[in-house]
């Protein structure tokens, strides 16, 4: 094992490479996005559009690149909500289980139990449904999904660590359950919550494609990859690239973020080989 | 045993009640008006009190909650209102398609991912590991629905190997309805398999580093030997409890893909009932899926408790 894999190395370059796209998209694209062109429409990918255009003759190679910001925009708050929110609830139920009593704990995790319970694709179309498609309903029902895996597994590493001297020796010299799970617990934790939100992320992007896809995610004009799968679909048979493309940015974006984790993970803690893919599941 | 089988049974019970009262609350508390919610955007006070007398909404939330709960107890599940025939009926006929497209997918990924996991694991470092885990990589990457999109431009449309959508029932002939589930089938097992097959590797390599796989190789197995006669069943136990869970989320998990090749399953019946604001239909499905998991996982449950006693002391801590 190297003290750099080259997973993580592959994997970084792919992500900063979206990520500087998604960056750039911000200030200038090589065509504007909301401009429609009908005269230039399907044309197929070359020099002056390299990835073709569609059917309103878009320019393909700028929508994704502000379709991918888009994707990275609610994912990252997706996850973010799930850390937030997540990582406080499962230090809590870590720390009322250490000292004594463990009834908050027992409560937390069985919510936690159900959430997994619910179908995750399933929730997040009928939460936008209901209270209206939009980016923002998009980041809630992903982000809802996210906060049971991080409970869960700041928990998980809480418990193990409460044995450890260092706790022992802060809570007797009279710190409170607070300042021991935010100055000793979380900085110890801090490595195995990076992987996980990696890999949470990358669950995310598939999860903004798939909600978009149906409709459901950030509105026309906004480009998003899932959505302009969606539009691409009849038109498949004499303009393949309109799926290829946009697809293929999706792959991308998930394989380097997924690298990235796989790298990070055996740089960080080689040990926890198993934690990454039974939560790819949910 | 039948302590932890009490324990767990009770908080299965628990489980399902807060289940049923969160559906509730998120389906027909949370929009406000649900008879409103249904007639949609149309201001249309006269239809949406209609609607409520008809569906009974102006009784009490309590009172609408333990009508729905005891009537579902008795299999009455409610009248769909697009479709207006009984929610179990529709229900029912959906479950034809949806469950075996399900099983075929499941019977799809674990085909391929099993000898994949094997394969990679035991020539890990290998060549063959590396091109084998990178394939699975990029098909835990590779969205379903864009994968049903491929499968249907080569083999409907360029090959025109199968349809490219619709399903006429199993009274069309066996192999004619398989044959119509078998695009779909291959777009949902695709990623699964690239995610079994990583767990079904990880859980070999780390089998094969226990003690008794040691004391296998010290009587004179080789290693191969020993990864099939001792390592292999070991190794299952965390590739079965995925399946178990891969079960529940394809069966919800068919959403898209079914809606893509006009497949008349649950998950489409799901996504039309959302989008007509049948809120009676959402209910059940929701319901119907959170009920199969929690059963799944229950019973996955036991049946490790039953096998490895260790589970069940540490449950009881």
């Amino acid at each position: 094992m190297t003290k750099f894999p080259i997973s993580l190395w592959v994997g970084l370059l792919m992500t900063i490479l979206f990520v500087m796209a998604a960056a750039v998209s911000f200030f200038w694209t090589p065509y504007d996005v909301r401009e429609l062109d009908i005269a230039s429409r399907f044309i197929a990918p070359s020099f002056s559009h390299l990835f073709g255009t569609d059917h309103f003759g878009r320019d393909i190679f700028s929508m994704i690149m502000v379709g991918a910001r888009n994707a990275i925009g609610v994912s990252l708050l997706a996850v973010g909500i799930g850390i937030m929110i997540g990582v406080p609830l499962g230090l809590w139920a870590a720390a009322t289980r250490t000292y004594g009593g463990g009834f908050i704990d027992e409560i937390l995790m069985r919510t936690n139990d159900l959430i997994f319970a619910f179908p995750s694709l399933l929730m997040a179309i009928l939460i936008t449904a209901v209270f209206g498609p939009s980016a923002i309903n998009a980041i809630i029902a992903i982000g809802i999904f996210n906060i049971p895996v991080f409970a869960r597994i700041s928990r998980g590493a809480a418990l193990s660590l409460s044995s450890k001297e260092y706790i022992m020796a802060a809570r007797v010299s009279g710190k409170g359950m607070v300042r021991i799970s935010y100055e000793h617990i979380l900085p110890n934790i801090l490595n195995l919550l990076i992987v996980q939100a990696t890999i949470q992320f990358s669950i995310a992007i598939i999860a903004e494609a798939s909600l978009s896809y149906v409709g459901l995610g950030s509105q026309p004009p906004d480009p998003s990859l899932g959505r302009m799968l969606n539009e691409a679909q009849t038109m498949i048979f004499f303009a393949p690239w309109l799926v290829y493309f946009p697809g293929g940015a999706i792959i991308s974006m998930v394989v380097g973020l997924n690298l990235m984790g796989d790298g990070l993970r055996d740089l960080l803690d080689p040990k926890t080989n198993k934690a990454k893919e039974e939560d790819v599941v949910a | 045993m039948g302590a932890y089988l009490f324990k767990r049974t009770l908080s299965l019970i628990i489980t399902l009640i807060v289940a049923s009262i969160v559906i509730f609350i998120m389906i027909e508390v949370v929009p406000g008006d649900p008879a409103a919610f249904m007639m949609g955007l149309s201001d249309n006070t006269e239809a949406a009190n209609a609607v409520r007398t008809e569906l009974g909404l102006d009784a009490s939330a309590w009172q609408r909650y333990f009508t729905w709960i005891f009537g579902m107890t008795s299999g009455d599940f409610g009248i769909s209102y697009t479709y207006r025939i009984p929610v179990s009926e529709l229900i029912g006929q959906r479950l034809l398609v949806s469950v075996p497209l399900t099983l075929y997918s499941l019977i799809l990924s674990t085909m391929i991912a099993i000898p994949v996991g094997i394969i990679a694991a035991s020539r890990r470092g290998s060549f063959v590991d590396t091109v084998l885990m990178g394939l699975a990589q990029v098909g835990v990457a590779v969205p379903n629905f864009w994968f049903a999109i491929i499968l249907v431009l080569f083999f409907s449309t360029s090959l025109g190997w199968f349809s490219a959508g619709g399903f006429l029932g199993w009274d069309a002939g066996f192999f004619q309805g398989l044959k119509a589930l078998t695009l779909p089938a291959i777009s949902l097992a695709l990623p699964q398999a690239a995610i079994l097959s990583r767990i079904m590797r990880s859980s070999i390599l780390d089998v094969m580093d226990e003690d008794y796989i040691r004391t296998a190789r010290a009587k004179g197995l080789s290693k191969n030997q020993a990864l099939i006669d001792h390592g292999l069943r070991n190794a299952m136990i965390p590739v079965l409890t995925i399946l178990g869970l891969q079960f529940s989320f394809l069966l919800a998990g068919g959403i898209i893909i079914e809606s893509i090749f006009s497949l008349p399953g649950l998950g489409r019946l799901v996504f039309q009932s959302i989008a007509q604001r049948d809120l009676i239909v959402v209910k059940s499905i929701v319901t119907l899926l959170v009920f199969a998991v929690v059963m799944i996982t229950f019973f996955v449950d036991m049946c490790y408790a039953l096998v490895d006693p260790r589970l069940r002391e540490g449950a009881q801590k």
